[in-house]
This record gives structure tokens, C-alpha cells and sequence, in this order.
């Protein structure tokens, strides 16, 4: 550490700038799904107006963050991640129910939605966690604790109904493995995917055929090249037994334990089921919308599918439809970029963060708004099922653009102070 | 430090897989593949049917028959009700529709078709929609589309008119997708016949709309558009003042009239009765009107000029005769004596009395069953036509040349063809070679299997008033759009017998109106020709069968008649066709004959008052 900086808080200007700049396009996007030829700029009664109270509000707090003692964040961590569960689990008694999912808790001024702040609270408890000078993530005890901190709110919220804010949870084992779990867990889960692709498009028998066919060749590979290696041929037979029973356990999962309309959504996506009316109506107008924008768009306020309700959740999950519409191909590369930018820079930040708390805290946060960001725009063109979770700093919604403006306040935070800390 | 350092590449490289996936899927759907485009066009543009106004309906002198009025289909966008609640016993007061009525519609939009306007009440007439249309904004979640349903000013001629109905779903499959859900079309009637001229070419706009079917502007100004094409008039051959008169004449019995003009097979009236008023079958309130008839044990919708089939009983004296002198086997002036009955082997065959008779014109003015017989039994008998079956198939084709015995091709659906019994039918009754003339007598005088539409009567009495030759019967003069006259080809036919017999035929006609059976109807204001019959009715009274023709010298009408249990030819078809000729042929009705007139309006022989007396 040679260099020195004089400045006591220097904040990563191409984070905070990729954030606005994110934040005031979706305002425009949600903006002109609204418009009807009148408009008053701080209207409450409509999505718009609100949204530009929640950007104030969510101005503030980012100023009274970047004030606090990062220490303070630290030490509250806990409390903060013992609430939002304690909120979460009281969702089940005094929550409401929107699209089937229970997630909200009325506060008469705002539907709170604890899920968005759990991943932020699952966040700040695992960096402070690992933080500690005595935890070694390679110690088994404490490799299961971090698993258990975020496992915790992902069942909470799995049991709620929101499968599409759980499996942002899976988006921590991008951090466990930059903290030491090895590679293979990252290879283990491509060929699981991989597998569980097929065993849903293909013949079970005619799968596990090619399965042990596979490994097969495998064995005579490895007896050819490396003979009388006894484990190395029962490990390979196992994984061929274990694959044979994930294949399985696949087909009986998607069959007895998902929901019809669950199975129809894969279905959808996997190109089993056409189906333009009824559960593939609001990927159809997705994609209609998108794609009818072209290369430069129809210009602003000019899209037909998103200004004439065709398309659903237009404000919500859907908003990169509005956007796509409207700025065509160029607007979806301006989105895409931005989102590139911000989290190439976040794990730049993470990479010289000093302390564990700040490089697993930031790391985490990318993590997150990595798997939104690839779950919202995946589902609105079709290449992954509908899963409602909104696009990060776009997308309408109070507590989801809080708890978003907050990660990256806390992350802006943390990165100034890097040079201060022992 | 450094170790760690070389592991955030994964996740770099993570990042930069995303978006690179994200950005080629969006440069297919957004670059690449063109389809959402149009499929972006098709979700904003709707098409929107404008329906051309229907061909009017005239008669033969101009006077319009049918015509088109303005009614209103009510209504609702479902999806809309959540925001915008009906307020249900306003609505139903207003529209004078029952709250069941409106709720049970309303379920069935709310699975149909929620989420666009869909009729709620259909073919609102103008006077109730006037009332409603005031207070219309008071219900944002209704609308109105302007529909035309066919009025009929003079009430009468529907069952050649036809009525309009939905489309079916068969029809709908059938019209290569030109008709859709909820369009009208011909069902039954010249409406149906002419369905291809009348419905004229569906229209087009093109509008913005939102999800919610909600217009939102003009697409492209209406550059796209296309204007309806109005349909076709149809003249038709009917003079509705003479029909107006027949049904009027017919009211209270059963029956038909089928007038014809000889020199073209125009038919002139076609009464079916009972009849009933067309418009009970447009608007809103048809399906019930609809029931009501159906179920009317006089059976009012059925259409008995061309698929009721009667004995034609004496009246098929004529033909018969005619195909006999054809064949050379008497000759007009034949003479014969009557003993009141025409007797034979295990057959007796009774008459009006002892008569002689010195030639045909004698026989058929009295109606004399022994002569037709007699001459019936020396054809088929003769030995110079072969075989009593031989025989019997040479009588059968001249007959059938006169139009029995099968459908005359005439513009409507439904036509029966009747029924002139073949050898081969007597064969299965009676076996080959074991039967003779007397075996299947009573088909000479008209009785037996022999069955006739009323229509077949009215074309055999024109072909002999016109010596033999007639015209297929139809129901259209013209059909014209924009000032152009379309004539149909008219076909003609002649029947199989020399034409020099027809004189004696219509000479025989004559006197029967001067002094014979037909003598009860006969005026001094004109001349007329006729032939009476009666046909045997097993199930109750016989049928009053009655044809006639005038003037005797170049013919204009030829009519036949038939009352259902009216007893004698001359009682009632009698007075009736020759009240049709005055009408026809003087405009009015002397005052000398009015009360032969009021005695026809107030017959009432329909099976339920005769019950009742």
C-alpha cells in the first residue's frame, strides 16, 4: 500500500453514476406506460409520481449512509438480519397475498415487501460473519454457519411462495467461492443444470441410456489410459448412479411436487407447450413488445404494446419491455452496458477491499443484482421462465428500489473508507 | 491477497457471459426476426366489420316489400365492470329486459369473451334505444354497435320472404371465412335462396386499440379502409297487393294459393296459411316469437305451396285426359253414358248422377268419374301400347310431362316433388303382370297414392292455359344493382301431348265455370276457366281443390286453390280463385260479388274452432 490517499472519503463515481442514470430511465420507462396526454410531475396517484418520491427517499438515505460509521453498520448487522427475519416469518400472519405469493406487510403508507431487505440483511450478517479474524471459511463449522445464514431467509421466503426471490439466494455461491469453496461446486451446478435441461425435454429412459453410455466410455477411457486406479473407476460409477437418480428425481419433482402453472412456465420456456392466450400470454406480449422495437425503437411514448396494456406487469417485472419498445436494440445495449459497467466496477471495489466484511459484503450485492439482472431480462425475451422478480433501480416499486439504493450506498460507503481502517 | 485477486476473474467473466447471452437473444428478436413486428401490428390494429346495408325486397310493380331498419346491440365490456359497477335495475328499466335475463348474459361474456365488448341485448329498436341513449353515460363500461334488421311494410309473404337468423357454425365453416360468430343470414325463403346477392361485400376499418379493445384512433387515417358494398335488390315476381288479398282470403283456414302468369312461370301470389306477420321474426323479440310459432299446432312456419302434397283428385281429370287422346285411344268427342257409377270387376266407382255424355267438354264440366275411368281402363288395357304396364308407364311419362311427380326447380329450398305411383311400385304391391287399369283405378279420377304440391296444381293449369308449354316457376323478375336489371334465365318446358287437343281441354274449362261444378263461383264481369276437385282426406274432412285460369284468350293468371277440409272444390277454393282473378285482372272486387268476399273472410275452418263448436 503505497499509494496514500489524502482524501478522507473518495466515492467510486462510475457505481454512483451507473446507478442514477439506471434509476432515471426506469422513471421514464414507468413514465410512459402511463402517460395519457396530462401529466403532473409529482402526481401520487400515479406509478410515476410515486416512483419520483421513492428516488427522493431513496436520495436521502443514500446521503445519510455515505455520513454513518461503517462501523455502526457493521455492529448493527446482526440486529438488522434478526428483524428482517423476524418481519419475513410475520408476513405469514399479518402479510397480503399479490399474485398468489405472500410477501407484503401493509404499513398503510407503503406495502413493505420484507423480501427485498432480506437480501440485503442475509448480505451485511454473512460479511460481518466472515469478517471475524477467528472464522476460516475453510473450517467446516463455519463454512456450514455461512451456509446457514443465507439458507435461512431463502427457506422463509421459498415457503412464502416467492420462488423468484429464493433463487436470488443461490447467487452467494458466487461468494463462497471467491471465499474458498472450489471451483467444482460452480462445474457440479453447469452439469446439473445441464442435466436437469434434459431429463425435462427428453425421455427419462432414453436419457439415462445416454447417461450410462456416457460414462461408460469414461471407465474405458480412464482403463485405458490410467489402469488399476480402483477409486478413480468407483468414483466414476457413482457419479453415474448419482446422475441416474438426479435424472429421477427431476422428472418426479417437475411431476408431483410443481404447481400445473409452474410446469406450464418451463414448459413454455423449453418449447413444449405454445400456448400465446392463456399461461404464455404475458411471455408472448413480452416478446412482441421487445422485438417489435427493432433495432433503434419506436421512440418515446411511441409503444403501442407497453402504452396500450398489452403487455402486463408493465411497470413491475415487465419494464424492460417498455424500455425495449421504446429504445429498440439500442436502448436494450445502453441497459445491458450499464448493468456490465456497475457490477464490473463492484467486483473491481470488492477486489481491493482490505477487510473481509467490505470484499464479501460487496461481492454478495453483485451476486444479487447479477441474478436480477439476468433473471428479469431472461424472462421478458424468453430464455427463462417467468419468475417475477423486478429489474434492479428500473423497475416500479418502493421497497425494491430502497433496498437496491441501499446495497449500493452501504457498498460506496465501505469502498471510501478502505484506505481508513487498520 | 494476490491468490485472491486472480479469482475474481470467474466472476468477471461470469458477468460478461450474461450480458453477452442477454444481447444476442435481443439482437434475434429485435434485429433478426422480423415477425413481431406484425404480430406487434395485429395486437394494436383491429379489424373492424362494417356490415353493407342488405338488397331490398320489391314486387313486381316497385313496391318495396322489405326494407332495412336501424336497430342497436347493447353492449358491455366485462372486464370493464370492476371499475365502472351497473347499475342493474336502471339498465333493465331503461332497456325493459328482465335483471335474470341480464345476469345470465353476463355470465356468459364474462367466459366468452371478457375483455371486449360483446352484445349484451341485442336489436334494441329504435324507440327504446332513444330513452336509453340519454342516460348512456351513466354507464362507461356500455357501448352501442348500429345493426339493420329487415322490416316488412305490408306484413304479409313470409314465407317467401323468408327470415334472417345467426350464422351456424356449419355455415360459418362452409362460407370460406366470410361469415362470421353473430352475423345474419338468409335462413329460410328467397332471403336464403338469394343470400349471395342480398348480404352484398362486408366492409373494413382499421383502428388502434388497447388490450381492452378500446379504440384509440383511426389507423393510418382510414388509408387501409374499405367501404361495404351494398347487396343486390331483388324484384321479385309476387304482386303484394294480390298476395295481401289471397292470405286475407285464406285467414282462418288451412291452405295454399299458388298464382301463376302463364307466359313466363312468374309466380304472382304464394299463400301458405296460416301465414303470420315476417316481423315477428326480426329483432329482439324473435327467438320467443320464433317458439311461439313453432309450437302452434296449425304449424304456421310450415310451407305448404311446395312441401304439403294432397291428392289432386278430380282436377287431375284434365292431364289424364289429354295424355289419353295423345295416345289416340279416344278422341274428344268421344261420347259415353254415365249410369252413375263406372263399375267393373270387384270395383264400383260412384258418381254425381245418370248422365249422358256426348263429349269431354260434357264429361269434365260435370266432373264425370265413370268417363275418366273408362278411358283410364281402355289405355292402359289397350293391346296396341304392349303391356298394362307398358300401357301404364306411357299414361305415367305423359303425366309427368306436366310436372307431377317431381320438383318444378322453383327458387326456394324445401320443394316436395309428389308423387305419381311407378309400374314398379305396383309391381312390390301387387306383382309383375297381376295387375290391370282397374286394379289402380282411382288414380284416374285423382285419388290414391297420386300426391301434388299446390304448386305442381298451379304450373299444370298454366301449362294447359298456355297448350302445354310452362315455365319454370319462379319467384324473381330481376335482380338489380344501381339502375342495371339482371334477369334470370327463364327455362321452359312443354308438356307431351299435341296441341291440338287443348282447345277441347279449355273449352271443357270454360263451361265448367258457365254450367258446370264450378257454376257457384262465376261472375258476369269476366270469363274464366276452372276445374273443381276434392281430395279424399282419411283424417277428417276433404280437402277443397279448385284451378282456373283467365282471361280464356291469352291468359294472365292461372291459380290453384286448395282448403284444407273445405269439403267440395266449389264451397271454397272455388270462390277464392276466382275472387284472386277479379282482384288481379279488375283491381277491386265488384260490389255485386263483396259478399262472396265477406263470406270467404269470415269462414273459419281451422280444426281448433270446429272443436270448439
Amino acid at each position: 500500500m503505497k499509494r496514500r490517499i489524502d482524501k478522507e472519503n473518495q466515492y467510486e463515481s462510475s457505481v454512483i453514476i451507473s446507478y442514477l442514470i439506471l434509476m432515471f430511465i426506469g422513471y421514464l420507462a414507468i413514465f410512459s406506460t402511463q402517460y395519457d396526454g396530462t401529466f403532473s410531475i409529482f402526481d401520487l396517484s400515479t406509478n410515476y409520481g410515486k416512483q419520483l418520491m421513492w428516488i427522493g427517499v431513496s436520495g436521502i438515505i443514500f446521503i445519510i449512509i455515505l455520513g454513518l460509521d461503517t462501523n455502526l453498520i457493521k455492529n448493527f448487522s446482526y440486529l438488522f438480519y434478526i428483524v428482517i427475519l423476524l418481519l419475513l416469518a410475520s408476513v405469514f400472519i399479518i402479510g397480503a397475498a399479490t399474485n398468489g405469493n405472500l410477501n407484503w406487510i401493509d404499513l398503510g403508507f407503503m406495502k413493505l415487501q420484507p423480501s427485498e431487505f432480506a437480501k440485503l440483511a442475509t448480505a451485511v450478517a454473512l460479511a460481518r460473519f466472515l469478517d471475524n479474524p477467528d472464522v476460516r471459511f475453510n473450517n467446516k463449522k463455519h463454512r456450514l454457519t455461512s451456509f446457514i445464514i443465507v439458507a435461512i431467509p431463502m427457506g422463509i421466503i421459498l415457503a412464502q411462495g416467492d420462488a423468484g426471490s429464493a433463487l436470488v439466494f443461490l447467487g452467494f455461491i458466487f461468494v463462497f467461492n471467491r471465499e474458498g469453496l472450489g471451483n467444482w461446486v460452480i462445474y457440479l451446478g453447469l452439469y446439473l443444470i445441464t442435466i436437469s435441461l434434459f431429463a425435462l425435454v427428453m425421455d427419462k429412459f432414453l436419457l439415462i441410456t445416454a447417461v450410462v453410455i456416457l460414462f461408460s466410455l469414461i471407465l474405458i477411457y480412464i482403463y485405458v489410459i490410467l489402469p488399476k486406479q480402483k477409486g478413480v473407476v468407483a468414483l466414476v460409477v457413482g457419479a453415474m448412479l448419482l446422475s441416474i437418480a438426479y435424472v429421477v428425481a427431476v422428472d418426479t419433482v417437475f411431476h408431483s411436487v410443481l404447481k400445473q402453472h409452474q410446469q406450464d412456465r418451463i414448459n413454455i420456456i423449453l418449447g413444449k407447450l405454445e400456448d400465446n392466450k392463456g399461461v404464455g400470454y404475458n411471455l408472448a406480449q413480452s416478446k412482441i413488445a421487445i422485438g417489435s422495437g427493432g433495432p433503434i425503437g419506436k421512440g418515446f411514448l411511441q409503444g403501442t404494446q407497453t402504452r396500450y396494456d398489452f403487455v402486463p406487469e408493465m411497470t413491475t417485472d415487465f419494464i424492460f419491455c417498455s424500455i425495449a419498445e421504446q429504445w429498440g436494440f439500442m436502448g436494450s445495449i445502453v441497459i445491458v452496458g450499464l448493468f456490465v459497467v456497475l457490477l464490473q466496477r463492484l467486483v473491481t471495489m470488492a477486489d481491493r477491499q482490505r477487510t473481509a466484511f467490505g470484499r464479501v459484503y460487496i461481492l454478495s450485492i453483485v451476486s444479487i443484482i447479477l441474478i436480477h439482472f439476468l433473471v428479469n431480462i431472461g424472462m421478458t425475451i424468453g430464455l427463462l421462465p417467468v419468475i417475477g422478480i423486478p429489474l434492479p433501480f428500473i423497475s416500479y416499486g418502493g421497497s425494491s428500489l430502497l433496498s437496491f439504493s441501499i446495497m449500493i450506498a452501504i457498498a460506496i460507503k465501505i469502498d471510501s473508507e478502505r484506505m481508513m481502517t487498520s | 491477497m494476490i491468490q485472491r485477486e486472480s479469482k475474481s476473474g470467474m466472476l468477471k467473466a461470469v458477468i460478461y457471459i450474461v450480458a453477452l447471452i442477454l444481447l444476442i437473444k435481443l439482437f434475434s428478436i429485435q434485429i433478426v426476426d422480423n415477425s413481431y413486428k406484425l404480430m406487434a401490428k395485429n395486437n394494436v390494429i383491429k379489424k373492424m366489420t362494417v356490415y353493407p346495408s342488405r338488397g331490398l325486397i320489391l314486387d313486381r310493380n316497385g313496391k318495396v316489400i322489405v326494407s332495412n331498419d336501424a336497430v342497436y346491440d347493447i353492449d358491455v365490456q366485462y372486464n370493464l365492470l370492476s371499475k365502472y359497477p351497473l347499475d342493474t335495475n336502471k339498465f333493465c328499466e331503461l332497456l325493459n329486459v328482465s335483471s335474470e335475463f341480464v345476469s345470465k348474459r353476463l355470465e356468459e361474456i364474462k367466459r366468452m369473451s371478457p375483455n371486449r365488448p360483446a352484445p349484451l341485448i341485442k336489436l334494441v329498436e329504435p324507440s327504446t334505444f332513444a330513452g336509453f341513449q340519454e342516460h348512456l353515460f351513466e354507464f362507461p363500461a356500455v357501448s352501442y354497435t348500429t345493426r339493420t334488421v329487415r322490416a316488412y311494410p305490408y306484413k304479409g309473404a313470409a314465407h317467401v320472404l323468408g327470415y334472417l337468423g345467426e350464422a351456424t357454425k356449419e355455415k360459418i365453416d362452409n362460407s370460406n371465412g366470410y361469415y362470421e360468430m353473430g352475423d345474419y343470414v338468409g335462413v329460410t325463403g328467397l332471403e336464403s335462396y338469394y343470400e349471395e346477392y342480398l348480404r352484398g361485400e362486408k366492409g373494413f376499418t382499421y383502428q388502434i386499440v388497447d388490450v381492452h379493445g378500446r379504440s384509440q384512433g383511426i389507423y393510418k387515417d382510414g388509408k387501409e379502409d374499405m367501404q361495404p358494398v351494398a347487396g343486390y335488390d331483388i324484384i321479385t315476381s309476387l304482386d303484394i297487393d294480390l298476395q295481401t288479398y289471397g292470405e286475407e282470403l285464406m285467414q282462418n283456414k288451412l291452405g295454399s294459393i299458388v298464382a301463376i302468369e302463364p307466359s313466363s312461370g312468374e309466380v304472382l301470389a304464394y299463400v301458405s296459411s296460416p301465414a303470420y306477420d315476417p316481423n315477428l321474426l326480426t329483432g329482439r323479440y324473435r327467438g320467443k316469437n320464433y317458439m311461439k310459432l313453432s309450437r302452434n299446432p296449425l304449424k304456421p312456419l310450415i310451407n305448404r305451396p311446395i312441401s304439403a302434397t294432397y291428392p289432386p283428385g278430380s282436377t287431375f281429370k284434365i292431364p289424364s285426359a289429354l295424355v289419353i287422346f295423345d295416345h289416340n285411344i279416344h278422341s274428344p268427342d268421344w261420347s259415353y253414358q254415365c249410369r252413375g257409377a263406372y263399375f267393373a270387376k270387384g270395383v264400383r266407382v260412384r258418381c254425381h248422377g245418370v248422365h249422358f255424355l256426348p263429349d269431354v267438354v260434357s264429361a269434365l264440366k260435370q266432373s264425370c268419374n265413370s268417363y275418366s275411368c273408362t278411358i283410364f281402363n281402355d289405355m292402359v288395357m289397350s293391346p296396341t301400347l304392349g303391356t298394362p304396364e307398358q300401357a301404364y308407364n306411357k299414361w305415367r311419362n305423359g303425366i309427368m310431362s306436366f310436372g307431377f311427380g317431381h320438383q318444378l326447380g322453383i327458387d326456394m329450398v324445401g320443394e316436395k316433388s309428389g308423387n305419381v305411383p311407378s309400374a314398379d311400385y305396383y309391381n312390390r304391391i301387387y306383382g309383375k303382370g297381376r295387375w290391370k287399369a282397374n286394379t289402380i283405378i282411382s288414380i284416374a279420377i285423382g285419388q290414391g297414392e297420386v300426391l301434388s304440391t299446390p304448386l305442381q296444381l298451379a304450373n299444370m293449369v298454366a301449362a294447359v292455359s298456355n297448350d302445354g308449354v310452362y315455365y319454370t316457376p319462379s319467384l324473381i323478375k330481376y335482380i338489380t344493382k344501381s339502375k342495371k336489371l339482371y334477369q334470370p334465365v327463364k327455362e321452359s318446358h312443354e308438356a307431351n301431348v299435341r296441341k291440338e287437343f287443348f282447345p277441347y281441354i279449355k273449352e271443357a274449362m270454360a263451361e265448367t265455370v258457365r254450367s258446370g261444378t264450378a257454376r257457384g263461383s262465376k261472375s258476369n264481369d269476366f270469363d274464366f276457366a276452372a276445374k273443381t276437385g276434392t281430395a279424399q282426406n282419411p283424417h277428417g274432412k276433404d280437402h277443397s281443390i279448385f284451378i282456373a285460369y283467365a282471361p280464356l284468350d291469352h291468359p294472365k293468371i292461372a291459380v290453384a286453390v286448395i282448403v284444407e277440409n273445405g269439403g267440395f272444390g266449389a264451397t271454397y277454393a272455388g270462390p277464392i280463385s276466382s275472387l284472386m282473378i277479379e282482384k288481379y285482372l279488375n283491381d277491386t272486387i265488384s260490389s255485386k260479388r263483396l259478399y262472396l268476399q265477406e263470406r270467404m273472410f269470415n269462414a273459419n275452418l281451422t280444426p281448433t274452432h270446429e272443436e270448439k263448436n
